[in-house]
């Protein structure tokens, strides 16, 4: 794949994923107005998220949509920045890594309960 | 004093180099380029600086004024002047040659590296093409055709400065209007030319180059379009093939 063609699907899956995270962003607001109307506990949260997998999918969508997102955007000014290819790539996969492990785990956790 | 004089400072030298300090007669309707004419006729004849129609057509003038990239033969002094002081400086993101003037050339060969030239397929023994007025092709083209080449914009872009090898503003808007040529025969090529890290998907949309550009003209809203056609193409395809 040519430089040019990989640059252009790039802006596009980070345009699609853009918008995937304006309505992600948009009901996890809603549900945090809607979750600390009792209180902000442990117990509550995986009340309502443990073993609901509506909760799952959702927060699993939102962390591959961070997962596509970000790492490009941070490549880019990275290399703008830094001017080296390598150092922004390495850094950006790094991130997008990181992402997706640790959102991933917390997804996991949440729904599980820690109890897997 | 301070309404009859003008406290211009130019810089002199080529990438290295000094603001000096002239005392100009205020003048009313007095243009920036008035100012620094004044300065090498009376002042100072080893004061290099670049300009040709005079009225806002060649895109030869322009300089840094007051920090900001302008037209210097459409810039009245009253429009910018803040108290009695003027700083006339060359144009950013372009080598200097000698004090006000900018070695162009990088800038220019960015336009034909984004094929912002044109090539049909009739010879003077064809009918004249028919191009409707009034359909979108000819009206994107249109709204950026009247570029003068002065490069304001690519002075003032802050992808420029931290990408030199990005085309930049005029180059792409140039791209565009050609893109909506339908008489033009090479769009793939331009379409590949304008795409990836130093093409348009390089732009912020930050705007700066609309913000400046003395013909109001929208770099902006090309760039953007560019980044449209060029995705699609390279995805799904484009009209004239896939990238």
């Amino acid at each position: 794949m040519s430089q040019g063609v990989l640059q252009a699907k790039l802006w596009y899956a980070q345009r699609i994923s853009a918008m995937v995270l304006g309505i992600c962003v948009s009901i996890h607001l809603v549900i945090i107005f809607y979750a600390i109307r009792g209180g902000l506990t442990a117990e509550e949260i995986l009340g309502r998220t443990q073993g609901n997998i509506a909760f799952a999918i959702f927060y699993e969508i939102f962390v591959l949509a961070c997962f596509v997102h970000a790492p490009i955007g941070l490549v880019n000014i990275l290399e703008e920045t830094f001017s080296n290819k390598f150092l922004s790539q390495s850094l950006s996969w790094l991130l997008a890594a990181l992402i997706l492990v640790l959102g991933s785990t917390a997804v996991l956790g949440v729904y599980t309960g820690g109890n897997i | 004093m301070s309404n009859l004089e003008l406290k211009v400072k130019v810089w002199r030298g080529a990438q290295e180099g000094e603001f000096v300090e002239y005392l100009v007669p205020r003048n009313p309707n007095q243009t920036v380029l008035d100012v620094v004419t004044y300065i090498q006729r009376k002042l100072d004849p080893t004061l290099s600086y670049r300009f040709a129609c005079r009225v806002g057509m060649c895109g030869s003038c322009a300089m840094t004024v007051n920090g900001v990239a302008r037209w210097t033969c459409r810039t009245h002094v009253s429009q910018i002047v803040e108290g009695d002081a003027l700083e006339i400086a060359p144009l950013n993101n372009l080598p200097v040659i000698k004090d006000l003037t900018t070695d162009m050339r990088e800038f220019f060969n960015k336009w034909k590296g984004a094929v912002g030239f044109f090539k049909g397929d009739k010879t003077r023994h064809d009918d004249f093409a028919r191009v409707e007025p009034e359909s979108t092709e000819r009206q994107l083209a249109n709204a950026g055709i009247e570029c003068i080449g002065c490069a304001v914009c690519y002075a003032s872009c802050e992808v420029v400065e931290s990408r030199p090898n990005y085309l930049g503003p005029a180059a792409l808007n140039r791209a565009w209007t050609l893109t909506n040529d339908v008489r033009d025969v090479q769009q793939l090529d331009r379409l590949r030319a304008v795409a990836g890290d130093e093409g348009c998907h390089a732009c912020h949309t930050q705007g700066s180059c609309t913000e400046f550009c003395p013909k109001k003209l929208e770099p902006t809203a090309g760039i953007a379009g560019l980044k449209k056609l060029v995705a699609r193409a390279a995805v799904r395809g484009s009209k004239w093939g896939k990238l």
